[in-house]
């Protein structure tokens, strides 16, 4: 007697996201959207850096290698950053990072720049929300492996 | 390596959402993790007491607590450690609540994210290193910006503790917006009478050195050491000569053609004036705007104004100065902008002479304003009185927040018509009386008894306020029309509209409504998140006069104490740089905006000045050859909290 399995129930998948925020605005706009008890999806991992501008593109690279699908940058305004322009150095760098993964074939909705202020709880949320919903889309990253320690 | 980590619950407020104990049981077998225990409340006073019995009894070498936001309690945490030797830096925090518990609904989820955290923690926690802190020394004075109420209290505050205050005024006289009011609620104390003597006090405090007509132009530093730099604008008067005698403005060739801002533009001045007649200090400054000799380098056939004066004050050679400060603390009290109705066209505001705003009736009812306190519209005495509150405020399109002040003034002017006008018919269309202070609802009481229309309509009705040929009529859903001569809007309190420009100069984050923002709402309401930087009055929101003088008397406090303890430990997270791998391409030379990195040609390598860095990373993050290490923020740690956190 052949009775087939019940098919396991097909799970959506859902991306590991790394979130770099500094610690003067983007990171305070996400205790707000806590404080404000605003949700969103628990995908995202944050990381505290005291600015955008010590993400060292390397870092994002490294989370992708470790298994990351999606990284968020986040940091003040332009012209809000706690260090007058580390924001700007953060802007550019991930920019230039961008380009170098399509090169490779990775989608570079996979990685987001954002600003958010120590005022934006809300918007920290709807952020969150975008991008985990985009990675949903683009699937598991398979593209880079961790090939040793950086 | 042996690591202690402490799962808080908060009570439920992280309970509810995370299973606890199960994530204690996974953190139990990461490596190096010595102990894992969870609390009820690890801030409390036995869940500090266990951290210090187990660092003591088990030799922990780092310690990690899973709770609340590091903005919340990383400094108990910090000294919980190290009363009990371990280094401050030794310690991670994981935020569990903000950003976990408080943010997610499903458990399981929850749950996992908690863990992974706790293991990027866990594994940043092995690489992180003891930092010493640096003490420096606080030059023992403040800096307050902005000469109204809040301001001259804060002033007087703290140089009565001894210190040596500089008191920063845009304006030519201090008194800000309390100076043009005729009376306070709910007492109807005189407000010039309860504010002059104070501005006298601080021209003559020996420890305050006032600057009106000055702006803060550059803010460097950190606390105890800022260095600010003033803009003082040119008056076209020698203050030290002029003795306020006022010859001046009589002779002005433009007086009585130049609109007095002063009394909301109801009045005309000269183009040399003193803002109104108690000024501090009392001494004239020209408006470069009006005056023909600033503007055409000439004034018919001869300077009136320099002719006219006995002491050779005036002097149109004037430029502005810079001036540079050392001070140890700031307080921002830099107030606020009233609404400007005229924006809103259902108002009727501007098109008719009848629609006035809650300032402009303070200045005509004031016996020193433009019709020395006879409260008429064109020349006649107002018969039928309407008051509309809520202007500008509880708008979810414009400023959502209430203004606090405008419920009370309303319920003062009303009174004052009734005192003035006792036949007047007298209507206030209100959505709710907020009459929360003290003594505020036995006023709004005592208001109410004298014969005024308090009638209520929601904030989402229409009202309108058209114009006819006797006066206006005010349209208001759900109640009939009113043939008002007056009309009375109770404009609400903005944020100056430049407070962009000086939340940037001063390092200070911005809340959402447009004030400045406080560094927590409940526990920390007059501090800013830069250390050294302090709130006062109603650049941090609405208030009423009481609220903005004790938030100044606190806020004064708060700056006065690093002074007074001579020294401030600042953060230890800087830089430093590995001259063996430095290879001198000078790349992040030009990315500190500190000059705190500098080339030293004769070994061409780059040395960082650690008073100077901020430790923002920006350097660390574009070294080429990874020579440049940042503190606290090392690619060792970020890049092990990055696999903790996946790898979990």
């Amino acid at each position: 007697m052949t009775t087939t399995q019940p098919k396991a129930e097909v799970k959506e998948f859902e991306p590991n996201i790394i979130g770099f925020l500094c610690n003067w605005c983007s990171y305070a706009g996400a205790d707000l959207a806590g404080t404000s008890r605003i949700q969103y999806s628990p995908n995202i991992k944050i990381i505290k850096v005291m600015c955008s501008g010590r993400v060292n593109p390397m870092f994002v690279v490294n989370a992708l290698q470790q298994g990351a699908d999606g990284v968020l940058i986040g940091g003040c305004h332009p012209g809000d950053c706690h260090y007058q322009h580390g924001n700007y150095l953060a802007r550019r760098r991930i920019g230039v990072l961008k380009k170098v993964l399509e090169f490779m074939g990775i989608d570079e909705r996979r990685v987001r720049m954002t600003w958010v202020s120590a005022a934006e709880g809300r918007k920290f949320a709807e952020v969150i929300e975008e991008i985990t919903d985009d990675i949903r889309k683009l699937g598991p990253l398979k593209q880079l492996k961790r090939v040793n320690e950086w | 390596m042996k690591i202690g980590v402490y799962v808080c619950e908060c009570g439920i407020n992280i309970a509810a959402t995370v299973d606890v104990p199960e994530v204690v049981e996974k953190v139990k077998s990461f490596p190096n993790v010595e102990i894992c225990r969870y609390n009820k409340y690890t801030c409390s006073d036995p869940g500090q007491e266990s951290i210090r019995k187990d660092i003591k009894e088990l030799n922990l070498d780092r310690v990690v607590v899973a709770s609340c936001s590091p903005r919340m309690h990383e400094p108990t945490f910090r000294a919980v450690v190290e009363e009990t030797g371990i280094n401050p830096y030794c310690f991670e925090m994981v935020n569990i609540r903000e950003h976990v518990s408080w943010v997610h609904k499903d458990k399981e989820k929850a749950t996992e994210k908690a863990v992974a955290l706790i293991a990027g923690a866990v594994a940043r926690a092995q690489f992180l290193e003891p930092l010493e802190r640096k003490e420096v020394s606080v030059i023992p004075k403040s800096l307050v910006v902005g000469g109204g109420i809040a301001g001259i209290q804060a002033a007087l505050e703290i140089a009565t503790d001894g210190f040596q205050v500089y008191l920063v005024e845009q304006s030519p006289s201090l008194g800000g917006r309390m100076a043009q009011l005729d009376k306070t609620f709910p007492t109807l104390d005189c407000s010039a009478c309860i504010l002059t003597p104070k501005m006298v006090d601080v021209a003559r405090h020996p420890n305050i050195e006032l600057l009106t007509y000055s702006e803060i132009e550059k803010v460097d530093g950190y606390i105890g050491n800022f260095k600010v730099t003033v803009k003082k604008k040119p008056r076209y008067v020698d203050t030290d000569k002029c003795v306020g005698c006022g010859l001046c403005a009589e002779a002005c060739r433009l007086k009585g053609r130049v609109l007095n801002e002063f009394d909301e533009n109801l009045s005309k001045r000269s183009a040399i004036y003193i803002p109104f007649p108690q000024a501090v200090p009392l001494k004239y400054t020209i408006d470069s705007n009006r005056c023909n000799m600033l503007r055409f380098g000439k004034c018919g056939d001869e300077l009136l104004c320099v002719e006219a004066c006995e002491q050779n004050a005036i002097d149109f050679e004037q430029k502005e100065e810079f001036v540079e400060l050392d001070v140890g603390t700031i307080v921002v009290a830099t107030g606020y902008d009233n609404f400007d109705p005229s924006n809103e066209p259902k108002y009727g505001y501007k098109e008719n002479p009848n629609v006035i705003t809650g300032m402009e009736f303070e200045r005509l009812v004031n016996a020193a304003g433009p019709t020395e306190g006879h409260l008429e519209i064109n020349g006649k005495e107002p018969e039928n009185v309407v008051f509309i509150q809520c202007v500008g405020s509880r708008d979810k399109e414009g400023h959502e927040y209430c203004s606090r002040v405008c419920c009370m003034y309303t319920a003062k002017q009303a009174h004052m018509v009734r005192d003035k006008f006792p036949d007047a018919i007298i209507s206030v269309y209100f959505t709710d009386v907020r009459a929360f202070g003290k003594g505020f609802e036995e006023f709004y009481n005592r208001v109410l008894d004298e014969d005024i229309n308090y009638l209520r309509r929601e904030l989402d009705d229409s009202i309108e306020v058209v114009g006819n040929e006797k006066g206006v009529i005010v349209k208001a859903e759900g109640h009939p029309d009113i043939h008002a001569d007056l009309v009375v809007l109770a404009t609400g309190l903005v944020p100056k509209s430049d407070n962009k420009e000086i939340a940037r100069k001063l390092n200070i984050s911005l809340s959402g409504d447009g004030f400045f923002m406080e560094a927590h709402p409940k526990l920390r309401p007059l501090d800013t998140f830069t250390d050294g930087v302090f709130l006062a009055g109603c650049c941090q929101s609405p208030k009423d006069i009481p609220d903005a003088v004790a938030q100044a008397s606190g806020a004064a406090v708060r700056a006065a104490s690093p002074l007074a303890q001579g020294k401030v430990v600042v953060e230890a997270i800087t830089a430093i740089i590995d001259e063996d791998l430095c290879s001198g391409c000078r790349i992040c030379e030009n990315l500190c905006a500190y000059t705190a990195l500098e080339f030293v040609s004769d070994d061409k390598i780059m040395k960082i000045n650690d008073v100077l860095c901020k430790g923002c990373g920006s350097c660390a993050a574009a070294c080429p050859t990874g020579a440049i290490t940042m503190k606290h923020y090392s690619n060792k740690q970020v890049l092990a909290q990055i696999g903790g956190i996946l790898n979990q």
